[in-house]
């Protein structure tokens, strides 16, 4: 096995267009694992923790997005999402502190979670539902590619990743509305998700952002869904008035979450399980956004 | 490959280390720091924190190769050399908050970071930080009991001094 240790992020595509079967190593929370159990072993490992960019983060406006942007250096550890990004990027940061312990978020990065592109990663449903203008900016020495979130999961621990691309950064649209993440576990700390559900509230366009993670063979989001409750808020002026949304509407928002996964029966718990806790879930954090974005509305007043 | 840093201040050479082995397996096997201990090795027991700059982390998840030139600062640093143990580690003592003591080193770093950046935490703010380190003797009560005895010291101690 060959450890490569590129001191810069020019250094860093070189050597991955050169030995496109290298993997990547940042934080190692999960490369390691694999390496102590000898589950993979990979003809190299790049390891990309000398790159200072890739710690580095910083919010701007970029083409093809609206609004404030935060592009997130892929390694930036989970606890500086937290500490540093918790106004900006809510759900991520939320969602980014059920990641395993406190020993475990000071190494792992969305960079991370992508890279891996386990159904279970816990930033997936935040980056989802953060919209679909989320972009992953993959770099190889040809050039930088912006993959669109939606298009970036392709089957069960694959990404639209090419062997020579490595990933720079996220590109997040700022938080314009209430965000919330869910999961589900045995305890509060150092799980894998059984399911998780992400929700992002976009009152400037007037969508429903949604993501669902462990539930499906890739993180995915409930498109259906998504559309029924933006009809809804819009057809009632709810958006305007920050009236109540309704139990029945809220009941048929966790049906069409749970409808839109295709969960199967594991370690961590059954299909039928994960759909029911889906829509516990999403009827939950669907209330929750909700209540915060009417009193936001009433504050303004 | 060769792997040159700082451990507990000093700086270290090891030799002959393979790609994929661990900054634990590095620190136990190969520079005689045997107290980082090995459990599970994929981060869920909390038996193997060290700082890594500064910020705990497993060092079975760390790869061997990437602490060229930082900074690793293990259990066995923790202790003054001259004025004997830290504070953290008289209070386990003193508490009882060691069993079989598997576990302990890795508690202690932990519990060390939490009182750094925290010296008077709530028992919430305790059981978070300590979230990620297991003990299967289950000596929990006293281990929180060892947090606060030393946050108390160590809160008493500044005042003191101021």
């Amino acid at each position: 096995m060959e450890f490569l240790r590129p001191a810069t992020w020019d250094e860093a595509l070189a050597a991955k267009a050169e030995h496109p079967s290298a993997l990547p190593i940042s934080g190692g929370t999960d490369v390691m694992v694999e390496l102590n159990f000898d589950r993979h072993r990979p003809s190299a490992l790049l390891d990309l923790n000398r790159i200072s960019e890739l710690t580095a983060w910083e919010s701007g406006r970029f083409e093809g997005q609206e609004g404030e942007v935060i592009r997130l250096g892929a390694a930036v550890p989970y606890a500086r999402i937290t500490r540093e990004l918790s106004t900006e990027l809510p759900g991520l940061s939320l969602a980014g502190n059920t990641v395993g312990s406190p020993q475990i978020r000071n190494r792992g990065s969305v960079g991370g979670n992508l890279g891996g592109a386990s159904p279970a990663g816990d930033a997936h449903p935040a980056l989802l539902a953060a919209g679909r203008d989320v972009l992953v900016e993959a770099e190889s020495v040809r050039g930088t590619r912006l993959i669109p979130i939606d298009e970036f999961y392709v089957g069960v621990k694959r990404n639209s990743l090419e062997p020579d691309e490595l990933i720079r950064a996220v590109r997040i649209p700022v938080a314009d509305g209430p965000q919330q993440f869910s999961k589900i576990g045995t305890r509060n700390a150092m799980v894998i998700a059984v399911c998780a559900f992400g929700i992002a509230l976009h009152p400037k366009n007037g969508t429903v952002g949604t993501g669902i993670g462990s539930a499906a063979p890739t993180p995915r989001r409930a498109v259906e869904a998504e559309e029924f409750i933006a009809g809804e808020l819009a057809d009632r002026g709810l958006w305007q008035s920050g009236g109540l949304i309704g139990p029945a509407a809220i009941q048929r928002f966790g049906e069409l979450v749970a409808a839109a996964a295709s969960p199967i029966d594991d370690v961590r718990g059954t299909a039928a399980y994960r759909r029911h806790a889906l829509a516990v879930m999403a009827r939950r954090t669907l209330t929750w956004t909700w209540n915060e974005y009417t009193q936001s509305l009433r504050s303004a007043a | 490959m060769r792997v040159t840093f700082t451990a507990n201040g000093r700086e270290v050479e090891a030799d002959d280390v393979w790609e994929g082995e661990s900054l634990l397996f590095m620190l136990r096997e190969r520079l005689g720091l045997p107290g980082s201990k090995n459990a599970c090795e994929q981060g869920e027991c909390g038996s193997c924190t060290v700082y890594l700059d500064g910020a705990p982390v497993c060092s079975c998840l760390v790869a061997a190769g990437q602490v060229q030139d930082r900074e690793v600062r293990t259990v066995e640093g923790l202790a003054d050399p001259e004025g004997g143990l830290d504070d953290v580690q008289q209070a386990f003592v003193d508490a009882g908050a060691v069993q079989c003591g598997f576990c302990t080193p890795g508690l202690l770093v932990q519990s060390h970071d939490l009182l750094e950046r925290n010296p008077q935490p709530s028992d919430n703010d305790i059981r978070e930080a300590l979230s990620g380190n297991l003990c299967r003797c289950t000596g929990y009560e006293k281990i929180m009991d060892a947090v606060r005895l030393a946050s108390a010291r160590k809160c008493s101690s500044s005042e003191v001094s101021q």
